[in-house]
C-alpha cells in the first residue's frame, strides 16, 4: 500500500479574523491567526494579557463567532464524538449539581442513558482519585478537586480535541504544580488534541509540544517554538538545562511583546 | 497562655459581676418607686428603661454563653422578646396602664379567637374556619356539596384560596416572562421600563379597574387577579436579575456541552437563577398578603381581611385584634412552606 495518506491537521485555522463592533468603532482583537495542530499534539499558547488569547480558544469553541477566516476541526466521518469540549476557569463546574452529575454533564446532554454515564463519571472520578467525592456539591470541595472536576468533564465527554482556557491560572502555586503533573499523566495515556491557552510561561514549555507566541493588538502569531523536552514530562523536566534555555529563549521576545503592550495601554 | 486564661476568666467575673449589678438596679427602681407610691405615675419611663437594662444585661449574657450553647441563646432571644412583650402588654392592661376598651390583652385576644373560632356569625353568615366539626353531619346530609357550602363560610379558606390562586397564577407566568427578558434583549429593553412603573402602582388603585373587566365584579374573579398581578410583575422582575447575574461562563459551558434550548433552561438558566428567584418568590408572597388584605378591607363578604375591618366597623376590637393574629398567623405559616420548597428545590445550599 504505497498511496500516500495526506495526513490533515486535527485543528486547522485558516487567516482567522476577530473584530469587535465597539461604540469607538471596530476593535481589531485577532488578526491573520493561522494555525494547524496536529493529531495528538499539545499546542500551549502564551502572550501577554489582553492579547485575544482566549478570544482565539472560543472561536475554536464556537462559543464567539469569527469575523474572517476559518477554523476547522477534523473528525472521522464516522465518529459520534463531540468537537471540541472546554475546559474553562475555576468557577465553570455548576454549583448546583454534584460533583458525578457535573461529570457526566455532556453526556447527559447528549442523550446517554444514566447506567452508562455514571459508569463514565466513576471511571475518570477514580482516575483523579475524587471517588470519595461524587456526591458532595462543588462549595463543599477545594479549589483544586473543583479544577479537576472541570478537567475530566471535558475528559469523560471523550471529544476530538480539548481546549483549555487558562484552566490553572486561579490556583495556588503549590496546587498548580500537583495539577500540571496529574494533567501530563492523563495526557500521556490518553493523547489527545490539546489546545492549551495560559499566562505562564514555564507552564507551557513544561506541558506543550510547541509553545506559539502571541503579539498584543491586534492578537496574532509572533513566533512558533517547538518544544523537544522527553517524553514522559514531570517537575523533574523543570530541572533540565534544555528547559530553562527554552524559557529563556521565549521570555526574551514575550517580555519584549508584554512591555510594548503596556505602553500602548498607556 | 496561662496569662490569656487568666485574663479571660477574669473578665468573666467581671461580665457576671455587671449582670447581677444591671438586675438589681431594674429591680430596686421599680421597689423604690413602689415604696414612695409614685410607681403608677412613673410606670412607663421606668418599664422603657427596664427594657434598655434588658437589652444590656442579655448582651452580657452572650459573652458569656459557651459556643455550644449559642444556637439555645439565640433561639431564647427570639423567642423571649415577644414573650416579653406580650407581657407587659398584659400586665399594663390588667393594672389599668393601657385602656383595655381599644388596646384589650392578649388574654381577651385569645379569648376572641376562640369564640370567633368556634361561633358562626348569623349577621354576615360565616365563620373563621367553617366549623370542621359540623362536617360528618353537612356530609350526610348533602354529601360533598354539603361539606363544600358549611367550608365557603369560613373566613380563612376564603383568604387561603384568594392568595394561593393568585399565587400560582402571578408566579408561573412571572418566572416565564422574566427568564425571557432576562435571555433576550429586544424583550427586556421593550418591558422593562413598563414594569417598573406598573411596579410601583399600588394594586389596591387599579382595583376598580380590574373590577371592571369581570362579568361579576363582586365576585371572586378581580380579587385572585388584583393578587396575581401584583405577584407577576415582582416574579418577572426578579427572575430577570436572577437570569441577568448567572456567570457567562456557565451559559458557554452549557453550550459546549451541547445542551439544547430545554435543556439549558432546566439544567443552567432556572438552577441559576433559582435564588433570586427565591428571593423574590418571599417578598412576592408579603405582597400577595397585603393585597389580598386590603381588597378584603374594601369589598368582599368574607375572609379574614373583611373579618378584621367588620369587627372594627361593629365595635369589638378584640375580635379585630383576633383577625390580625390570624393574618400573622398566615403569614408565618406561608414562609414556612416556602423555606421548605427552597430546601427541596436548592439542596446545593446549605
Amino acid at each position: 500500500m504505497d498511496t500516500p495518506t495526506v495526513v490533515r491537521p486535527k485543528i486547522s485555522a485558516k487567516h482567522v479574523g476577530k473584530i469587535y463592533d465597539t461604540a469607538d468603532g471596530p476593535f481589531v482583537a485577532v488578526q491573520d491567526f493561522s494555525l494547524d495542530v496536529a493529531e495528538g499534539e499539545f499546542v500551549c499558547i502564551v502572550g501577554p494579557s489582553g492579547c485575544g488569547k482566549s478570544t482565539f480558544l472560543r472561536m475554536a469553541a464556537g462559543l464567539e463567532s469569527i469575523s474572517s477566516g476559518s477554523i476547522n476541526i477534523e473528525a472521522a466521518p464516522d465518529s459520534d464524538k463531540p468537537a471540541n469540549s472546554v475546559v474553562f476557569q475555576e468557577y465553570a463546574v455548576f454549583p448546583w449539581k454534584t460533583v458525578i452529575e457535573n461529570v457526566s454533564f455532556g453526556l447527559q446532554m447528549r442523550g446517554i442513558s444514566e447506567k452508562e454515564r455514571t459508569q463514565v463519571a466513576r471511571y475518570w472520578l477514580d482516575r483523579v482519585g475524587l471517588t470519595k467525592f461524587a456526591n458532595y456539591y462543588p462549595h463543599q470541595i477545594s479549589g483544586g478537586m473543583k479544577q479537576r472536576v472541570s478537567i475530566i468533564r471535558a475528559l469523560a465527554n471523550d471529544p476530538e480535541v480539548l481546549l483549555m482556557d487558562e484552566p490553572l491560572g486561579a490556583l495556588d502555586a503549590q496546587t498548580r504544580v500537583v495539577l500540571q503533573e496529574e494533567l501530563l499523566r492523563i495526557w500521556e495515556e490518553t493523547r489527545k488534541t490539546v489546545l492549551y491557552i495560559t499566562h505562564s510561561l514555564e507552564e507551557a514549555v513544561l506541558l506543550g509540544d510547541r509553545v506559539v507566541l502571541m503579539s498584543a493588538q491586534p492578537g496574532g502569531i509572533l513566533d512558533i517554538y517547538h518544544i523537544d523536552l522527553p517524553r514522559p514530562r514531570s517537575f523533574e523536566t523543570t530541572t533540565l538545562a534544555r528547559f530553562s534555555e527554552y524559557r529563556a529563549l521565549i521570555w526574551e521576545k514575550l517580555s519584549a511583546e508584554v512591555t510594548r503592550a503596556m505602553e500602548m495601554q498607556e | 497562655m496561662t496569662q490569656q486564661t487568666g485574663v479571660s476568666a477574669f473578665r468573666h467575673d467581671a461580665n457576671r459581676r455587671t449582670i447581677v449589678l444591671m438586675g438589681l438596679s431594674v429591680v430596686l427602681t421599680h421597689l423604690i418607686l413602689l415604696v414612695s407610691g409614685a410607681w403608677f405615675a412613673f410606670a412607663w419611663p421606668a418599664i422603657g428603661m427596664s427594657f434598655i437594662m434588658l437589652v444590656l444585661i442579655c448582651e452580657r449574657i452572650g459573652r458569656l454563653v459557651p459556643a455550644s450553647q449559642r444556637n439555645l441563646y439565640e433561639r431564647s432571644l427570639a423567642l423571649g422578646f415577644p414573650t416579653v412583650v406580650l407581657s407587659v402588654w398584659q400586665l399594663g392592661g390588667d393594672l389599668g396602664l393601657i385602656n383595655r376598651i381599644w388596646f384589650p390583652p392578649p388574654s381577651e385576644i385569645g379569648k376572641a379567637l376562640w369564640s370567633v373560632t368556634v361561633n358562626y356569625d348569623r349577621f354576615s353568615e360565616t365563620s373563621l374556619l367553617g366549623r370542621p366539626w359540623l362536617i360528618p353531619s353537612a356530609y350526610q346530609e348533602g354529601g360533598f356539596s354539603g361539606v363544600g357550602t358549611l367550608l365557603s363560610e369560613s373566613h380563612l379558606l376564603a383568604t387561603v384560596m384568594r392568595v394561593f390562586s393568585g399565587f400560582v397564577l402571578g408566579a408561573i407566568p412571572g418566572i416565564f416572562v422574566g427568564v425571557v427578558m432576562g435571555l433576550n434583549q429586544t424583550v427586556r429593553l421593550m418591558l422593562d421600563t413598563t414594569l417598573s412603573a406598573v411596579y410601583v402602582l399600588p394594586k389596591i388603585a387599579i382595583f376598580p379597574i380590574v373590577m371592571l373587566m369581570f362579568a361579576d365584579p363582586f365576585g371572586e374573579g378581580p380579587k385572585i387577579v388584583v393578587v396575581a398581578l401584583s405577584v407577576f410583575i415582582l416574579m418577572a422582575i426578579n427572575t430577570m436579575a436572577g437570569v441577568r447575574q448567572i456567570d457567562p461562563v456557565f451559559l458557554m459551558a452549557g453550550r459546549n456541552y451541547g445542551a439544547g434550548h430545554w435543556q439549558m433552561l432546566r439544567h443552567v438558566i432556572l438552577p441559576g437563577a433559582m435564588p433570586v428567584i427565591f428571593a423574590g418568590l418571599r417578598i412576592a408572597l408579603g405582597t400577595a398578603m397585603i393585597v389580598v388584605i386590603s381588597v378584603e378591607f374594601l369589598r368582599a363578604k368574607q375572609g379574614v381581611g373583611f373579618m378584621t375591618f367588620y369587627y372594627w366597623e361593629v365595635l369589638v376590637p378584640e375580635k379585630m385584634y383576633a383577625g390580625l393574629v390570624v393574618v400573622m398567623a398566615m403569614g408565618i405559616l406561608f414562609t414556612a412552606t416556602l423555606y421548605w420548597l427552597q430546601k427541596r428545590l436548592m439542596p446545593w445550599r446549605k
